[in-house]
């Protein structure tokens, strides 16, 4: 059985009389110290998932069906105390702008024993050695001296890095990473993904990194899944997808990408944007985008099977080209 | 070598930084140190580095945004900087600037066709009220937009949409040359490669020099012809787009393309040591980017090299590139 | 930004809104209707008789048909003074809103787009001008006025002083609201965009900025109509106000004030409800209009 397993996940908001769904069905599983990447353009769900699994969506939206599963037990059964329990401790997470988890009045030492004390029966001395000890492992220069720092001291590559120092302070299981270099320089982002891929492979943390960049996601995951308007629309190897992909949606985005193709060639492009989940089409969300549409996209949603959920993907000589 | 569309000689840019006003410290902020460059008419000129490096504050003092401490500016062989409103009107309808969010960068309460005409009002105007229709009907089928968004308003368009007209907008006066600060960065990836064509077809239609500016090197080798790479401002290399990518001569331009994420045959596996910015307030003598050079020697701390012409074209401003 | 139908549609499902739009529309028609729907006019001597003064409401021993609502001590009807006097209150409290916002706005303007010392200069003013209370202010004002011309001459000005002292004193609440709205605007690069073709600062003030400010206006224009009227109100209490031959709400409350003791509280309590009830409903719907227009307030929507 998988560590952390997520079951036909519908999240949905109310809208007038009726509601709207965010996600519309969504399967996710994780083992043990396994990266797994969930790309998508935004207002596909991605960020949506992350905090469904953390029991963090905002009123009014709810999660209106499905089950998601840690070790066995289902976190939607739990009460708030207990969740907290998991959240921040067992399963940790990274956002995008480190300015949302540390707390800009505070030193660093201060949020970081904090974080400790809620969650282990610690001495101060103790929790000062293991804070010093975690800055240290995501390579903060004079460890020490920066837990007198606040947060506006830090640049935008450090404060990420005491972010993910803080979310490694429990050692959890699982590491939830939504977009975390999307506010950062080229240079820092390859700096702190090279950080986050060495700790996930040292502890055997498990990682599900949220993103729209499918260069980062080739660089440091295992496993991909593709979103697209509240569903998943491709998951598997991170290696085979980006090889071969089977979805039209992801070879389109692949394709899209400007290193694929000649200087001063044109690039491929998808045409119009992704649906609102507010004007959602009939059937495949993506058959108005896609060259491949028939009748049967236009009328049925296609099942996600074989790790596509598309009823006429790209055969495996074509997605390889 | 033509005679270059737009020149910079010597630019300086210096932003005095708030202080208390009984402070006798005068700190001053250096965006730009001596930047020349010269952009050829047709060429896409592009300009990378990290944030504060003084890219987006080059294509500011260009289009007049920012007026600069030192140096000038010329286009087409005429000096603007220091022209006034009334001379520099003719100059303005040459040149022209697409912006990075496309959600600021249309005001939320005009139409689509109120925001297109108003350059045209404004740069030219002996056009009639027809002369005005007919061109902004051009230009909204020149960029794919489409005839019935000229009495909508901006919120009632996704992203891409709205970067087309923030596009249409630039090319409504017939500039030759525009500058474009990170026109895709904010935008969904299937939408980059739209807006991306959308950018090279106008240049090859109407001749076009752009000025683009941009973080993402990926985007450069495939659009850009020559690049210039900053660093706390000042250029640290420029090379044509095939140079810079087949023999980068400046370290940090190695490190740029180290940090390029890459779909096969990444290099994320190996640990970074962390780099940062020195302070761009007190900067150290020598080259700024020593501290974080791998290569950096006692030289590099005290000498600041000069950028110089390699064999090969390329001009680099580093103590050992060859 | 919210559109108007959208405006419409939230306006219609919420009762407070709904039930502050329409005191206030009953109050407004009453008052310029004032002249065809009044029983009397308070202002034509020669419809007033001291015979009738002081009388109770028509429904107590004593009252008469003619005055629903009784008299006050000149004989006049104290429904149909009211009627008229609402009229003066809303007139002074939207002419001195005017006045505060072509001044507020234009400095506000002035000083978020042009920064540097203009921006420290005018708001160093506008702080001078908050720690000064436009209660005082206008005491002064009205205190000197009233000594430096007779009586007659202060009738006949007195609406048009009352509107430019309370324009005056409050229009710091306007600039300070337009000016940071400013200073958020024009990091907006849609004003850059103006820039680079060339528009004149004052265009893309008038033209570009200030249409995107103008949400938190609308709201405090409301809540200042309320403040106005309350100042005046005030003022008129302290006989610094209308003079009592035309009455604002705030003049017919203290002309009654001498009489509550001998009996007569009707003269000071009716005019004193509809006060409340005008300032409560203005101030409700500045309240709504918060709600609704400013965004960061709202959630879950667009």
């Amino acid at each position: 059985m998988a560590m952390l397993d997520v079951s036909d996940l519908h999240v949905a908001f109310p809208r007038g009389k009726s509601e709207v769904e965010a996600l519309r069905g969504v399967n996710l599983t994780l083992e043990k110290g396994e990266r797994l990447g969930v790309v998508g353009e935004s207002g596909a769900g991605k960020s949506m998932l992350a905090f469904a699994i953390l029991n963090l969506i905002a009123e009014p939206g709810r999660v209106s069906q499905g089950r998601i599963e840690f070790h066995g037990e289902n976190l939607l059964d739990l009460s708030e105390r207990d969740i907290r329990g998991i959240r921040g401790n067992r399963i940790s997470m990274i956002f995008q702008d480190p300015m949302v988890t540390l707390n800009p009045v505070l030193t660093i030492g201060t949020q970081m024993v904090e974080t400790l004390k809620a969650h282990r029966r610690i001495t101060d001395a103790q929790a000062h050695r293991l804070c010093v000890e975690k800055l240290k492992q995501v390579a903060i220069p004079s460890a020490e001296s920066r837990l007198d720092a606040y947060p506006h001291e830090l640049s935008g590559g450090l404060r990420q890095r005491v972010v993910i120092a803080i979310a490694l302070l429990t050692d959890p299981e699982v590491i939830i990473a939504d977009e975390p270099t999307t506010a950062l320089d080229v240079t820092i982002q390859a700096e702190i993904m090279a950080l986050i891929l060495k700790l996930c492979r040292d502890n055997d943390v498990a990682l599900i990194l949220i993103t729209h960049d499918l260069g980062v996601v080739a660089e440091v995951t295992e496993r991909i899944m593709i979103m697209y308007a509240g569903l998943c629309v491709e998951t598997g190897s991170t290696r085979g997808i980006i090889r071969a992909p089977r979805h039209p949606y992801t070879a389109g985005l692949l394709k899209a990408l400007p290193q694929f193709a000649g200087r001063g060639a044109r690039l491929y492009q998808i045409p119009g944007s992704m649906p609102p989940i507010t004007a959602l089409p009939t059937g495949c969300a993506y058959h108005p985008r896609c060259d491949r549409a028939t009748a049967e996209c236009r009328s049925r949603i296609p099942p996600l099977e074989h790790g596509h959920a598309c009823f006429h993907p790209l055969d495996q000589t074509e997605a390889a080209s | 070598m033509t005679d270059p569309i737009v020149e910079t000689r010597g630019l300086e840019m210096r932003f005095p930084l708030p202080t208390h006003f009984l402070s006798r410290e005068k700190p001053v902020l250096h965006a730009l140190n001596t930047v020349d460059v010269a952009i050829q008419p047709g060429e896409s000129f592009c300009v990378v580095g990290e944030s504060g490096c003084g890219k987006t504050t080059l294509g500011r003092a260009i289009m007049g945004l920012l007026d600069p401490s030192a140096g000038e500016i010329h286009f087409n062989g005429q000096r603007i900087d220091t022209m006034d409103d009334a001379a520099r009107k003719p100059v303005r309808r040459d040149m022209q600037m697409v912006f990075q969010n496309p959600y600021a960068s249309l005001n939320p309460r005009r139409n689509v066709f109120e925001t297109l005409a108003e350059p045209i009002r404004h740069l030219m105007p002996e056009k009639s009220a027809a002369d005005v229709r007919a061109q902004v009907e051009a230009v909204l089928d020149a960029t794919g937009c489409d005839q019935s968004w000229q009495r909508k308003l901006p919120h009632e368009f996704s992203g891409g949409q709205r970067q087309r007209i923030a596009i249409a907008r630039a090319l409504v006066t017939n500039p030759a040359f525009i500058v474009a600060d990170e026109p895709i960065s904010a935008l969904d990836v299937s939408i980059q490669a739209q807006i991306l064509n959308l950018m090279t077809d106008l240049q090859a239609d109407r001749g076009l020099t752009y000025l683009f500016i941009t973080h993402d090197l990926s985007v450069v080798e495939h659009f850009g012809t020559r690049v210039a790479v900053m660093y706390l401002g000042r250029i640290m290399e420029l090379a044509t787009a095939e140079e810079i990518f087949a023999a980068p001569r400046h370290p940090y331009t190695q490190l740029l393309l180290d940090a390029i994420p890459k779909l096969e045959g990444g290099s994320f596996d190996n640990p970074r040591e962390p780099g940062e910015l020195p302070d761009p307030v007190n900067m150290p003598p020598g080259c700024p980017f020593a501290p974080r050079c791998h290569m950096a020697q006692s030289r590099c701390r005290s000498e600041r090299p000069e950028l110089r012409e390699l064999p090969g074209g390329t001009r680099a401003a580093c103590h050992f590139a060859e | 930004m919210i559109s108007f139908s959208a405006f419409v549609k939230r306006f219609l499902s919420d009762p407070v809104a709904i039930g502050a739009g329409l005191v206030l529309l009953v109050l407004l028609l009453m008052a310029v209707l004032a002249p065809l729907l009044a029983p009397q006019n308070p202002y034509d001597l020669m419809q007033l008789s001291i015979m009738d003064s002081e009388m109770p409401p028509s429904w107590k021993p004593g009252g008469d048909d003619r005055f629903p609502l009784g008299t006050d001590a000149q004989g006049r009807g104290v429904l149909s003074t009211i009627m008229y006097g609402t009229g003066i209150s809303l007139l002074i409290g939207l002419g001195a809103v005017v006045v505060q916002g072509v001044l507020g706005i234009t400095l506000g303007l002035v000083a978020g787009y042009k920064g540097g010392w203009i921006d420290s200069f005018l708001m160093r003013l506008a702080d001078i001008q908050l720690s000064l209370s436009t209660l005082m202010m206008a005491i002064i004002a009205l205190a000197l006025f009233q000594a430096a011309f007779d009586a007659n001459v202060y009738a006949d000005y007195a609406i048009i002083m009352l509107i430019l002292v309370i324009g005056i004193a409050e229009w710091p609440k306007f600039a300070r609201t337009v000016r940071s709205s400013v200073l958020g605007e024009k990091k907006k690069e849609y004003v850059d965009a103006a820039r680079v073709i060339g528009l004149p600062a004052r265009k893309i003030m008038w033209g570009h900025i200030l249409p995107n400010t103008l949400t938190p206006v609308l709201v405090i224009s409301t809540i200042q109509v309320a403040e106005a009227i309350m100042i005046e109100a005030s003022l008129s209490f302290l006989g610094l106000g209308m003079p009592v031959d035309r009455p604002s709400l705030g003049s017919l409350i203290r002309s009654g004030f001498e009489f509550i003791f001998s009996g007569s509280w009707w003269i000071t309590l009716y005019p004193a409800i509809v006060l409340v009830v005008l300032i409560l409903a203005l101030n409700l719907m500045g309240d709504w209009l918060r709600d609704v227009l400013n965004p960061k307030l709202r959630r879950g929507e667009d």
